[in-house]
């Protein structure tokens, strides 16, 4: 039952033919490369796999490809302007914000979607947004400390 | 035989158990195993180290084996060691940099691939900063003195008068400089890197350190928010299937029956049963999961009995192993006699604590990538024991270890839960079924139910106090939760610990400071029921019954830093303090903390935590702050909430949405001191912080609602009076 999806990823028009059943996270990494994008539970628990769709942050375990048809993705790979880090790429670089580093992708997209709607957001803005990420290594005050500097342009908090 | 034995081995729980497949062998790879004997094997052996392969054995305790330089001057640093998180590839770079005098950016660590660098040992047990700093730092040093030898031949000048540094000896007279690239096109050097490492070469004095003692993040912070660096369950290889496998429904489980028709038909499907193994291999995960889902349809299963979690405590008591054989008898430590210490006694007190199993949970599930070639075994994986993996791949393949390769990129995250390779041994047998490579990552659901779990413990304890409030006796026995921080650290006359083995229903093994939680909770619960018995303050009866000046001295410190004297004496209404301390591999810890805790509401909050640490001199104080923090909340998780649930042979709260780890919201203002200490040496930092998090908590809610909390995790439960 293999259908044709067409979408623009990380500003690319790309297409994938496959079952439309498929959560959007498993094309994305086995039809597309994009290892990126994380499994953490394929529950909607952890948001470690969190991809922007048309600019809102989605759990892609949860999302099925068809749902991402015509639409914009975007995933960790596609965030920096070439060589130039995202704000909070680098934020989070500068913070040391990352012990094992597998839920960063997720907690960046998560934020980068927060400052997107809200660039100057209150501890408790940042707070609400980011609960839903879990970090096991449980690294939550520097990832907050670098979501505080991104958003306040680059400054430490 | 005695039916106990006196002394505690340190480390019960390294998880040792067979492979948990051991599979035929297909008849080609019988013919290479045992048909074609000698002869293939000697070949073998001499292609790999031709190849630079088996160094473990070849090159073992040369510089070679330890490091690289090349002609650009760049350094290649070599070790068995795996990175989950925990700081270890920025450490190990910076202790090679301090050495070698050079900026840490020339150097580049190759971490844990079985076929290159050297046996360092599991990455657990705190072990890295005691064993394998010290290990890289003589290498690093004796580098540096070929690199003084070459210079002062070259330029026909004494040693002393030449200096090293920015990675170079340099003639401060006339400023020319020979480095590390000129070093590298020696043949000294070459012919120096093959022989046995040279002893006594002086490693840098705390003092002197330059890059040793500074801040440093993780070096490839950039590949981690770019998405670019490959996890284990990342790595993807030509011609790729992605795996999975079919699991009992519970514990014990047998598997009677299965088909397999539907899922061979299914297009692009490998499937595969051998023994109890049954699993399949699909061009996407998608295909794999429902060709597993069409066999578990078709599978028959016998089941077993299984106790449930409800009668846990019981059920260890019950099956306490009270004398057996050599592995299983009972473990103790005296000293006076335990009798005449409660007889000298003016008052005495007896208590139960519980700690449930939790299980790790680590952000990334288990996972691994399998590659045959040419009968060759190359397996990524995410272990904190490769040595360990590649012997129960070998093992459950006939192989010899060094047709095995196990290569770990650094990992989603462990905590002492990924020892093992049952993973990778799937992916092997899928991989070997379907002669392409194979991806297979565990799910969630499976990572809860068939991982292994932190061991769950019962504690009695009874005390004696003398009239000054001094300790007399201590008898303490712990059913199950193993040995790890059992002693206690305090002065007492009389004292009798024992451990005690059960049947554990679950599979366990290893945690982040494993038993050490377990002990350390049922003691520092049990020194504030002293406390509170002897009419003193906790802190104040600590420091009367302890002599030993390191815990002291940060019992002192989060003490000061939390102001615990002047907040005990204004107390406010629903809040409640507590703190504990204690000491594990070397290092020190203490806490104190403040909560909210409400019976009526059966609320409970953390508010403030404070905590002072000291593991000798600090290596590297930014990634030492990260582990507290990371020790202190994920601590919170085991403290407040986690607790699995079982009930038969299933879990009732085997995911994220039943079993809730620490969030964002979750976290308390912290305040941590660390204490350095220079002229100590430097011990593991990753572990011990977590220890005193649960039971000052648990002292906290006391203070708060004057109900006394002897269990794992802590919670107020709303009176029913
Ligand atoms: S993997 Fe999607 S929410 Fe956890
Ligand atoms: S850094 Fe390991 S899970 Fe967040």
């Amino acid at each position: 039952m293999s259908t044709t999806f067409r979408f623009t990823i990380n500003g690319k028009a790309r297409s994938v033919q496959t079952d439309a059943e498929r959560p959007l996270l498993e094309v994305l990494r086995e039809d597309l490369g994009l290892t990126g994008v994380k499994y953490g539970c394929g529950e909607g628990q952890c948001r470690a796999c969190t991809v922007l769709l048309d600019g809102k942050p989605v759990t892609s375990c949860l999302t099925p490809v068809s749902a991402a048809a015509g639409k914009k993705v975007v995933t960790i790979e596609g965030l920096a302007a070439g060589d130039r880090l995202h704000a909070l790429q680098q934020a989070f670089v500068d913070e040391g914000a990352m012990q094992c580093g597998y839920c960063v992708p997720g907690m960046i997209l998560t934020a980068a979607a927060l400052l997107e709607r809200n660039p100057r957001p209150t501890e408790t803005q940042i707070i609400d947004a980011m609960n839903g990420n879990l970090c096991r290594c449980c690294g939550y005050p520097r990832i907050l400390a670098a979501v505080r500097r991104a958003a306040q342009g680059g400054e430490n908090a | 035989m005695p039916d106990e034995m006196e002394g505690f081995e340190p480390e019960r729980y390294e998880l040792r158990e067979p492979p948990v497949h051991e599979f035929a062998l297909s008849r080609r790879e019988f013919v290479e195993v045992a048909g074609a004997g000698l002869l293939i094997s000697v070949s073998g052996v001499t292609a790999w180290a031709q190849r630079g392969r088996g160094r473990e054995t070849s090159t073992s305790g040369t510089l070679e084996s330890r490091l690289h330089i090349a002609e650009d001057g760049m350094v290649t640093l070599l070790t068995g060691k795996v990175e989950v998180g925990q700081g270890s590839r920025t450490e190990l770079a910076m202790a090679a940099a301090e050495e070698m005098r050079l900026p840490l950016e020339r150097v580049r660590v190759v971490m844990a691939d079985t076929d290159l660098t050297p046996n360092d040992g599991a990455s657990s047990g705190s072990r890295t900063t005691p064993s394998t700093v010290p290990a890289v730092r003589s290498a690093a040093a004796a580098a540096r003195e070929l690199l003084l030898e070459a210079a002062s031949r070259q330029w026909q000048m004494e040693r002393g008068r030449i200096e090293v540094r920015d990675g170079a000896a340099i003639d401060p007279g006339s400023n020319r400089r020979f480095g590390y690239p000129e070093l590298a096109r020696s043949a000294e050097l070459a012919a120096a890197f093959k022989q046995a490492l040279p002893a006594g070469a002086a490693v840098t004095p705390v003092k002197e350190w330059r890059v040793l003692g500074t801040p440093h993040y993780r070096l490839d912070g950039r590949d981690i928010v770019t998405g670019a660096h490959r996890f284990p369950s990342d790595i993807q290889r030509n011609e790729m299937l992605y795996g999975s496998v079919l699991r009992p429904p519970s514990y014990g489980a047998t598997l009677v029956a299965a088909d397999l028709s539907a899922a061979k038909k299914m297009p692009g499907v490998t499937a595969v049963r051998e023994g109890s193994f049954v699993g399949c291999a699909a061009p996407t995960s998608f295909a794999a999961r429902k060709a597993v889902a069409a066999i578990a349809a078709t599978a028959q299963w016998e089941t077993r009995e299984h106790p449930s979690s409800e009668r846990l405590f019981t059920y260890l008591k019950e099956r306490a192993v009270k004398e057996g054989g050599d592995t299983r008898r009972p473990r103790v430590q005296r000293k006076g006699s335990v009798e005449e210490g409660l007889a000298q006694s003016t008052r005495r007190l007896r208590a139960v604590y519980q700690v449930p199993y939790i299980q790790h949970a680590p952000m990334e599930p288990r996972g691994a990538v399998a590659e045959w070639e040419g009968g060759r075994l190359t397996v990524w994986t995410g272990t904190q024991n490769p040595l360990n993996a590649r012997g129960q791949l070998a093992q459950a393949f006939h192989l010899a270890p060094e047709k095995v390769r196990v290569i770990v990129p650094d990992t989603g995250g462990a905590f002492g839960g990924k020892h093992t390779g049952e993973c990778a041994i799937e992916a092997a047998r899928l991989a070997r079924e379907a002669g392409r490579p194979v991806s297979l990552r565990w799910t969630r659901a499976e990572e809860f139910m068939w991982a292994y779990f932190r061991p769950a413990g019962l504690f009695e304890v009874e005390a004696g106090l003398d009239a000054e409030g001094l300790i007399t006796a201590w008898d303490f026995t712990n059913y199950n939760a193993g040995t790890a921080g059992m002693e206690t650290p305090y002065r007492i006359p009389h004292t009798r610990t024992r451990f005690l083995y059960s049947d554990s229903p679950l599979r366990e093994g290893s945690y982040r400071g494993i038993a050490a939680t377990a002990n350390h909770f049922a003691r520092e619960c049990c020194m504030d029921e002293l406390a509170g018995a002897a009419g003193k303050d906790p802190l104040e009866f600590r420091l009367a019954n302890l002599d030993n000046a390191r815990l002291k001295d940060v019992l002192l410190e989060a003490a000061k830093r939390f102001r615990w004297q002047e907040r005990r004496k204004q107390r406010r209404p629903g809040m409640g303090l507590g703190l504990a301390c204690g000491t594990e591999k070397g290092s020190y810890v203490a806490a104190c903390v403040e909560v909210e805790a409400n019976r009526g509401k059966g609320y409970l909050r953390v508010r403030e935590i404070s905590m002072a640490f000291e593991c000798g001199a600090i290596l590297n104080p930014a990634n030492l702050r990260a582990q507290v923090e990371g020790a202190i909340i994920q601590g919170l998780g085991g403290a407040l909430t986690e607790e699995i649930e079982f009930e038969n042979g299933k879990l009732n709260n085997g995911s994220f949405a039943k079993y809730p780890v620490p969030r964002f919201r979750d976290v308390p203002p912290m305040e941590i001191a660390l204490v350095n200490r220079p002229d100590l040496p430097p011990v593991g930092a990753g572990e011990t912080p977590i220890v005193v998090v649960a039971p000052a908590i648990a002292n906290a809610v006391f203070d708060a609602t004057g109900v006394r909390a002897r269990s794992m995790p802590v919670r107020v439960k709303a009176s029913t009076s």
